[in-house]
């Protein structure tokens, strides 16, 4: 006797019908959807619109299509062309990627030392690395204005070794602003690390040893690859909000130190330049992609992430 | 004595190592002579340091006391990387995002050897452990059996003058174990290399190795021949570790040994007068109930279990009219295996000859 086909099927240990999945689905995703629409593109969306729009003489916005602030993005003005904003991307393409550095280079031995811990003091090195986390950007950039100022040891000591005159801050410069964007970013490398280092099959490095890696070696042969997943999302998420950064040097770095964030910041509130601070968003949003597509490409990474 | 080397020509010799982790001894004071070229194995239960003293000859792990020469070497202080040591690991450790080619190359490729000496020696060490189809796989997409042989050869490609084993077999299959444990054999004959196993499995032990060292507690028991540690076991541990037994409590009163079974002549008399005996079921013949003569007991059969090649009794023997008032010895039931095929029945009384030569005098202290 045949019997018609069923139309059920099982699903991870569900019984059910297709159409209901998929409607199932549908309800799950959808919310998520909506909120990227809105919140999301739409709003990426305006930011083109407005990097062709013109400004009005009072700083508003005047919808005609002009693509003066492109022309002025890439180094036109009255005045004629300069290589300025070059130098201002190039120099927040730098201080990203001379950041994300140190914060690798700092990030392995710090997990290293907590996944090291017995369990229970493991937990106080984790909090101790989340601390940072509860307190503002500004405020905790300022309490470096304090720990670096005038005739404190910090200062006192550098002026010993003859690095700074007597009687001078550490700030601004070079190395305060490094100090505020590490402090800063160290966590958001420390943290997807830890999870990828947690799970690290010690195994491996003794066999890498056994085989007669160099210590160089088991680095590279052994933990690298396996501690990959963590280490590319810490990459990019300390790269990227690191590329934007306009606080931490604003504030350590003085006026010498301008970055695209800076510049950014700047048109949307001194300069009441919106669309040309549009066009500058754009040009971060691009250079960041064009990064992270290189960094995925030369990593080998192109499945994670 | 730590200095004193009683054979030093070719092989490995640990003396006198020791190591605790925390408060608890693993190892306390080992000593191990393993010749060059033969098939060594650590046998014991789980917890009884033969992992950890693998490591130490690895170079996985420092002893606190103790030294291991290699070929008279004092090789103690050598982290693992300079040693001509290789392991094995029970994980297998394989790298997981290397191919097998990669993966056998990486010792290889470590010391920096040139490009064609790479290609030739894995390609020759893949075609030994029939690999050659498999070079491309990933650890993931491999077998358990096929990863163990990609870890052999990862070690052998090295060439090393030992190869250590950790519980090779644990991950593989009943079927396919008995399959490895010859390859193993054959491969260790081949390559004249000194191979020492680590297992807890007394009967995989003793097919395969030339010498065995039956370790307890982070101590060796006993070192010797699988058939002479089957046969002559010095203590009770190493009695029924490797295998079922019967184990009696004795008395000696000159040349003859009294037990709760009755008394009994043995070939080589214990030189204790207290102490207990070991006889292997097999070694017990079981004879018609009127046989009579020395060493024989009657006894009633309880439990008769078939298994094909061989019919094992238990049995409850007769108990004795004359027992010693100050050494009351209860007579135990007995473990007998034979081999016959004629039919014994539960209830059935039957004589059991012990032989002289199997009864086993043992050294430690009386149970």
């Amino acid at each position: 006797m045949a019997s018609k086909k069923s139309d059920r099927i099982s699903w991870r240990g569900d019984v059910t019908k297709p159409l209901r999945l998929r409607l199932r689905g549908l309800g799950l995703t959808l919310p998520p959807l909506v909120w990227l629409t809105l919140l999301m593109t739409i709003p990426c969306l305006t930011l083109v619109a407005l990097a062709m729009a013109t400004r009005g003489q009072y700083g508003d916005v005047i919808w005609q299509f002009t693509g003066n602030n492109f022309r002025r993005l890439i180094g036109y003005s009255f005045f004629g062309w300069s290589a300025d904003n070059f130098y201002v991307l190039f120099r927040s393409l730098w201080m990203a990627a001379i950041t994300t550095i140190i914060c690798v280079a700092l990030a392995y031995p710090l997990t290293f030392h907590v996944v090291t811990r017995p369990p229970r003091t493991r937990v106080f090195w984790l909090i101790l690395i989340i601390i940072p986390f509860w307190t503002n950007v500004v405020v905790r950039t300022y309490a470096w204005l304090l720990v670096l100022g005038p005739n404190l040891p910090p200062a006192r000591l550098a002026a010993f070794f003859g690095l700074i005159p007597e009687g001078a801050a550490l700030y601004p410069g070079q190395f305060a602003v490094y100090l505020g964007m590490v402090s800063t970013f160290l966590p958001f490398m420390a943290l997807p690390l830890y999870a990828s280092v947690e799970r690290l099959n010690w195994d491996l490095l003794e066999a890498a040893r056994d085989l007669y890696a160099s210590r160089f070696q088991v680095f590279t042969k052994a933990i690298l690859p396996q501690t990959k997943p963590g280490l590319a999302v810490g990459i990019i998420v300390t790269f990227v909000p690191a590329m934007a950064m306009f606080v931490v040097t604003d504030i350590l770095g003085g006026a010498k130190f301008m970055l695209i964030g800076n510049l950014i910041q700047q048109q949307f509130t001194q300069a009441r330049n919106w669309p040309y601070g549009a066009a500058l968003s754009l040009a971060l949003m691009v250079m960041t992609l064009i990064s992270m597509a290189i960094f995925r490409r030369r990593s080998g990474l192109r499945n994670l992430s | 004595m730590t200095s004193q080397i009683d054979f030093v020509d070719r092989g490995l010799l640990v003396r006198e190592v020791s190591k605790n982790f925390g408060p608890t001894a693993v190892l306390n004071v080992v000593n191990l002579d393993v010749r060059q070229g033969e098939f060594f194995t650590l046998l014991g239960p789980s917890g009884c340091g033969k992992t950890t003293l693998l490591r130490i000859i690895a170079g996985l792990e420092l002893p606190d006391t103790g030294k291991v020469f290699l070929d008279g070497q004092d090789i103690t202080p050598l982290p693992a990387s300079k040693r001509q040591i290789n392991t094995v690991f029970q994980s297998y450790a394989l790298f997981p995002h290397l191919n097998t080619y990669e993966n056998v190359a990486f010792g290889l490729k470590a010391r920096r050897f040139s490009h064609q000496d790479v290609a030739e020696r894995v390609g020759r060490y893949l075609e030994m452990l029939s690999l050659g189809d498999l070079e491309k796989r990933y650890p993931h997409q491999l077998s358990g059996g096929q990863k163990q042989r990609v870890a052999l050869a990862r070690a052998l490609v090295n060439e090393p003058q030992i190869l250590l084993l950790d519980e090779p077999m644990s991950a593989l299959d009943a079927h396919l174990r008995a399959r490895v444990q010859a390859d193993l054999r054959r491969l260790q004959r081949e390559l004249g290399t000194t191979f020492i196993m680590v297992t807890h499995d007394q009967e995989e032990a003793m097919m395969i190795s030339d010498h065995l060292a039956v370790m307890n507690d982070g101590q060796v028991l006993q070192i010797g021949p699988p058939r002479d540690v089957y046969t002559k076991p010095t203590n009770q541990f190493v009695a029924e570790f490797l295998g079922a037994t019967n184990i009696l409590s004795a008395v000696r009163h000159g040349d003859r040994v009294m037990t709760g079974l009755g008394d009994f002549m043995m070939q080589h008399p214990p030189d204790w007068v207290k102490g207990s005996l070991t006889i292997r079921p097999e070694h017990i013949e079981v004879e018609r109930p009127d046989a009579f003569g020395a060493n024989r007991v009657k006894a009633q059969v309880c439990e008769t279990l078939y298994s094909g090649a061989a019919l094992d009794l238990l049995l409850e023997p007769e108990p004795l009219p004359n027992l010693d008032p100050d050494f009351p010895i209860k007579p135990g039931q007995v473990k007998v295996r034979t081999y016959t095929h004629d039919h014994i029945d539960r209830g059935e009384y039957v004589n059991l000859y012990f032989p002289p030569s199997h009864l086993v005098a043992l050294n430690d202290k009386p149970i």
